[in-house]
């Protein structure tokens, strides 16, 4: 026992000592989905590879198994000398709080939630508004006055962009109707592409014309349906219009790979600061996706009413809706 | 000419347990060879050998003077080797035909093997006296039909040598006399024909040799005609025994158990009891012979409320008892009525437990072995400790998992749990099934000291020996209905065969 | 009667001996796959067993995570000695959870000494609650307990997001968890040594540890030294049996469902109000299905149980070290070696029974004479 504790001890502080050596050396810490979700741990993913190709600097991701190793792992990385630290997705609001007060040296950030604390830089997206404006684009595309949204489960964050979507189309026509799904209530939800093809699939038949997805690999089924049925899909987070083109209308970006390499290059040069910083339209952290594969999808009208919006929403014309200030959704 | 079978120094073990011990054997061509033994003598064990179901550890086999390495039983099947197992082999929602053909179906097409298959079972059984319906469903034929149906699979494959395992063990008397009558036309065709059995009775009526086993070894080899059932008896047990049961005349007083127009009915909810009425006297043992199958087993679980009563009246000692689950056999306990089931290894015992838990199964809740919830286990076991040095039960070991008891033992496990707690009534069924020789007297003696003190003991058979040695009275069932009561001294074998049968045997003699 | 399942090796070869074999088997399948990804196997064990057991933080989340093992796996054990394949812990543990959720929201301003007790209760309760269903359905209409018990866990899956997202949740939160329930919480063990004085590296590790050594002593009297136990385990060897002897099926069915529930429900305890002192969405992480394995390879005996669950909890803290370590050792491959752990422990339990055997009898003098009563 002794002699295990005393390796122990050596191991540690040789590690210690290695990260010491090495300068800089950030981290990462993937949700339970993994880094490669086809979602946003993915989009930190990418972020961080391109970080990592531009300025030749290693970081270490760790990706959970449960609950429990958040903040062991988080605690792990902190006493390695890994800084900054990079939580990814809501759930890390706990651990985060936790293991910075006990190193209050270290840098954390934090992406969908806040954590009020001197050394943490927590970044929150406006999905609300980018959802918006996919909102106006399914609105005008849809000559059926149908349209559909499929959310991976239901939490508040994916009410949030179904809320901002059901605001944008409203926007253009108040009577339109809105089919909503969620997929599920596991973690499974995330990542059942068949499912989200059948609920796809279902509003469809309905009548919907386009259906938009907030739901990780889930959303690969809708948008396949929605090839196979000949309507249009709407992809989320990162850029999807390649996956079938000419059928996906155009994709909500959710920049968190933005994020990412903003984190890890601000805290390279030194200019990394704490506190709270929320992504909407004006700081480019959201917005639509408008390449050549969908750009026959868009008309000028589109492209002019989304723009409009856009100018007006950044002006603080339009106030998009958030669900999660108070809950609810008025549209 | 060389033997049909001839083995040489055979021997297996399973771990510790030496189930054959350099086991020689010669089977003369064209004989009916019986080899018998008490339980666990290593019979099966030998002929599973033989028909490769396990492999010898050491000796070997000659078929018709030549050796052979039987692997599997497709080895003992080309070798001309057919088994008719004691529990039958058959699918039963497939046709005779079917079944036959089964694993020897000649092609990926059914067509053309059932042709052949038709024509050839067609002839086998005009030759050899085995008439039964080719086309008839496997389920709905009696046993002793399916039995025939095992003897034509195992001809069908061109068995020279066939190995019946118990055959008559679920038979009547006359379904018997008539598997003899086959066995004898078998014979007469010069196929040689293996016999196990643990019925002395049969070796004598059929047999031309016989071979003795003993605790795993082969202990003798008679000719049948030179030798008699004493001395094998004697053979198979190592001592003298003694084969009738002694008892004086029973004095029959008041009535313990009553049953009037009873119905009842088995698991699925058929109809298996069909009204029947007798009673029980304090002071008589009561048999109820009958092929197994006919009622009896559905009657002795309402008896002791395992099932629920659908109809008709049970009187214990004067009490109204209607029975049924869950609480139904914990009841009739407390009404002083004690039953040894049928089956000791599915509902006597549990096997995986240690003897002492089976020592206090159903009377688990007695204020004796408990202290509140917590069972008592000193307690228990010295208990159970006496129980077995009371009933001879061996090793004495109340730690001892149930299932490393031989039959026998574990036999007088159930007997000893329920006769310990003195019921004025006991239920036995079949108290003998799978005993071995020396375990029989014991257990009939102690049936017959309960008769003597003067309690109400109903005893149901299959064994007609049994039957006809124990009871004062005898009831016979067949399907579902009592058929005939006689006592005792006025029965026999042919009478008791008729009726178990659903024949009339004054009409009988009228016809013949 | 000698037939080929008459074996005579001693019982402790079967219980000891062969677990270990599978455990190496399964560690050197494991090595192969660590070979083919290009890392030296034997670094790798050596990471593992330094990462679970080599330091003081390591040890508490290793004993951390057994606590769950030890209430799930004793939850799917106690229901196999029902002949009862309970697979539905994996809700009971959530919907336990719920039950202490409730009890900590509303009653969390009770001193430790009180709430603590209504913890358990409320775990219980729940947990026997969400296992009654599937029992009742089982004893009374024959469904399926195994079916029943898996769609449990997707409706208690359900049933806790729409809790989560609509009843429980903090307001204004994006969080699908309840708030923290205050300070009121099972002491960790770190702290509760540090009262006597001992110290010891922060970790989850805390005091519901004891009570899962507590619930393997209740759960080891009741299947062996009560009667309940008794009529328990008749019904599940032999139902014919227990017919006979007048024990009700559906009595022992349904109370032993509704034990197995609660000591699924205490996984709550562990995670809930032992570490995380909130309500989280899906806390209860698989560990209801790690059970199963647990109780496999335990043999459903309390002891075994206990060591299977420290195995299994080392497996999940030394796996986490080991990705931290070798970062080409990813939390699948962890996974992969925790599921040959399984496969070889659980699904193929007895593969090497003849093999030990072989080697037993051949150490062993051949005691012809002691073949028991034949």
């Amino acid at each position: 026992m002794k002699k295990l504790l005393s390796i122990a001890a050596v191991a540690i502080t040789m590690s210690a000592a290695v990260s010491i050596a090495a300068d800089f050396k950030p981290g990462i810490i993937y949700d339970l989905g993994g880094k490669f979700d086809k979602s946003f741990n993915e989009g930190v993913y990418n972020g961080a590879e391109k970080f990592k190709k531009e300025f030749g600097i290693e970081y270490r991701g760790f990706e959970i198994a449960n609950d429990s190793q958040r903040e062991q792992a988080m605690r792990n990385f902190a006493r390695r000398g890994i800084d900054p630290i990079l939580a990814v997705g809501f759930s890390q609001a706990a651990a985060v709080e936790k293991v910075a007060k006990e190193f209050p040296k270290v840098r954390f950030a934090i992406i969908d939630m806040v954590v009020n604390l001197p050394n943490v830089e927590s970044i929150v997206f406006k999905e609300h508004e980018g959802s918006f404006l996919v909102g106006i684009l399914a609105a005008m595309s849809a000559k059926s006055g149908k349209v559909g949204f499929v959310g991976g489960m239901d939490i508040p964050l994916i009410r949030k962009f179904a809320c901002g979507y059901v605001g944008g189309v409203k926007h253009v026509n108040a009577k339109m109707d809105v089919f909503q799904n969620m997929t599920g209530s596991t973690g499974a939800a995330w990542s059942d592409p068949v499912k989200g093809g059948e609920l796809a699939k279902s509003q469809f038949d309905r009548g919907a014309d386009v259906v938009y997805h907030a739901a990780g690999g889930t959303g690969i089924g809708v948008l396949q349906a929605a090839a196979d049925a000949g309507k249009l899909g709407i992809g989320v987070d990162s850029n999807q219009n390649h996956l079938h083109p000419g059928s996906v209308l155009t994709s909500m970006l959710k920049r968190v790979d933005v994020a990412a390499y903003n984190t890890f290059k601000a805290a390279k040069d030194g200019t990394w600061k704490a506190g709270f910083s929320a992504l909407g339209l004006k700081e480019d952290g959201v917005g639509w996706a408008l390449d050549d594969n969908n750009a026959k999808l868009v008309s000028a009208d589109m492209k002019a009413a989304v723009a409009k919006a856009t100018q007006e929403i950044v002006s603080g014309k339009i106030v998009v809706h958030d669900y999660m200030a108070d809950s609810k959704c008025p549209y | 000419m060389a033997p049909a079978i001839k083995l040489v120094g055979i021997d297996k073990s399973f771990g510790a347990v030496h189930a054959n011990k350099d086991i020689n054997l010669n089977v003369s061509a064209g004989s009916v060879h019986g080899i018998i033994g008490e339980n666990g003598a290593g019979k099966s064990t030998l002929m599973s050998i033989l028909y490769g179901f396990y492999k010898a550890d050491a000796g070997d086999i000659f078929v018709n003077g030549e050796k052979l390495n039987i692997h599997a039983s497709q080895d003992a099947i080309d070798a001309g080797i057919g088994m008719v197992h004691q529990h039958f082999m058959l699918v039963d929602t497939f046709s005779v035909l079917e079944n036959i053909i089964l694993g020897a179906e000649g092609g990926a097409l059914l067509r053309k093997g059932v042709d052949k298959a038709r024509e050839e079972l067609n002839r086998l059984e005009r030759e050899y006296e085995l008439e039964v319906d080719i086309d008839a469903l496997i389920g709905d034929l009696p046993v002793g039909l399916q039995q025939r149906v095992e003897i034509l699979k195992a001809l069908y494959r061109g068995a020279q040598i066939l190995v019946l395992d118990e055959p008559t063990g679920v038979l009547t008397p006359q379904e018997a006399d008539h598997l003899f009558r086959i066995l004898n036309a078998l014979k007469d065709q010069g196929k040689t024909i293996i016999l196990i059995t643990h019925k002395l009775r049969e070796i004598m009526a059929i047999t031309d040799a016989v071979s003795v086993m003993r605790q795993g070894e082969m202990v003798a080899h008679r000719e049948t005609a030179k030798t008699s059932t004493e001395e094998l008896a004697e053979l198979m047990v190592g001592r003298k025994v003694l084969l009738r049961v002694e008892k004086g005349e029973a004095s029959p007083a008041h009535a313990v158990l009553e049953v009037e127009n009873l119905t009842a009915t088995d698991k699925s909810g058929v109809v298996r009891v069909k009204g029947v009425s007798f009673n029980v006297r304090a002071g008589e043992i009561v048999g109820i012979a009958g092929v197994s199958g006919n009622g009896q087993s559905d009657l002795l679980a309402a008896l002791s409320g395992i099932t629920k009563v659908t109809g008709g009246k049970i009187l214990i000692n004067g009490k109204p008892f209607v029975g049924g689950p869950p609480q139904g056999a914990a009841d009739v306990r407390h009404m002083g009525l004690a039953h040894v089931p049928e089956d000791r290894q599915r509902m006597g015992l549990v096997i995986p437990f240690e003897a002492w838990e089976c020592s206090i199964l159903g009377y688990h809740n007695e204020d004796e072995c408990c202290r509140g919830p917590v069972i008592d286990r000193p307690k228990v076991i010295q208990e159970s400790l006496r129980k077995m040095e009371a009933f001879d039960v061996r090793p004495q070991d109340p730690n001892l998992v149930t299932g490393n008891f031989s039959g026998g033992n574990q036999q007088k496990i159930v007997l000893a749990r329920e006769i310990d707690r003195d019921p004025d009534i006991l239920l036995v069924g079949q108290p003998t099934r799978g005993v071995d020789i020396g375990a029989i007297e014991f257990i009939h003696k102690r049936l017959i000291e309960m008769r003597d003190a003067g309690k109400a003991v109903l005893l149901v058979s299959v064994e007609l020996d049994e039957i006809m040695s124990l009871s004062d009275r005898i009831l016979v069932m067949f399907d579902g209905h009592i058929v005939g009561e006689i006592p005792a001294s006025e029965a026999n074998e042919r009478i008791l065969g008729l009726m178990m049968a659903g024949i009339n045997p004054d009409d009988d003699e009228e016809a013949a | 009667m000698a037939g080929p399942m008459g074996t005579d090796i001693p019982r402790w070869a079967n219980v000891v001996v062969l677990p270990i074999v599978n455990l190496i088997a399964a560690f050197l399948v494991s090595g192969l796959v660590v070979l083919i990804i290009g890392e030296n196997p034997l670094e790798v064990v050596q990471i593992l067993i330094w990462g679970a057991f080599g330091f003081e933080e390591a040890i508490g989340y290793t004993l951390f995570y057994a606590t769950n093992f030890i209430f799930t796996g004793l939850a799917v054990s106690i229901a196999f000695h029902c002949m009862l394949f309970n697979i539905g812990g994996e809700g009971q543990a959530y919907i336990g959870g719920l039950g202490i959720t409730l009890v900590g929201l509303h009653f969390g301003f009770l001193p430790p000494i009180v709430l603590i007790p209504l913890c358990v209760i409320g775990a219980a309760l729940f947990g026997a609650a969400w296992a009654f269903i599937p029992a009742y359905l089982q004893a009374k209409r024959g469904s399926h307990i195994v079916i029943t018990t898996i769609m449990f866990n997707f409706i208690a899956s359900s049933v806790m997001v729409y809790l989560l997202v609509n009843v429980l949740i903090q307001p204004g939160s994006m969080q699908p968890e309840s708030r923290e329930f205050g300070e009121a919480a099972i002491p960790f063990v770190h702290e509760a040594l540090a009262w006597l004085g001992v110290e010891f590296a922060e970790s989850p590790w805390n005091l519901s540890f004891l009570w899962a050594l507590v619930c393997c002593v209740l759960v080891w009297g009741y299947v062996w030294h009560t009667r309940w136990g008794y009529e328990m385990r008749t019904v599940g060897t032999s139902p014919t049996a227990a017919a006979y002897a007048g024990i009700s099926e559906t009595k022992s069915i349904i109370v032993t469902m509704c034990i197995s529930g609660a000591l699924a429900g205490f996984l709550g305890l562990n995670e809930i109000m032992g570490y995380h002192h909130r309500l989280l969405l899906h806390f209860s992480g698989g560990y209801g299905f790690v059970g199963i394995a647990v109780a496999l390879m335990g043999r459903s005996h309390p002891v075994g149980v206990c060591l299977a669950a420290i195995l299994f909890g080392a497996l999940y803290q030394g796996g986490a070290e080991l990705s931290f370590e070798i970062p080409t050792i990813t939390r699948e491959l962890v996974i992969v070696i925790q599921g040959l752990v399984i496969i070889f422990a659980g699904a193929l339990e007895f593969m090497f029974k003849p093999q030990v055997e072989a080697v037993f009898r051949w150490f062993m003098p051949r005691r012809s004479a002691a073949a028991p009563a034949e």
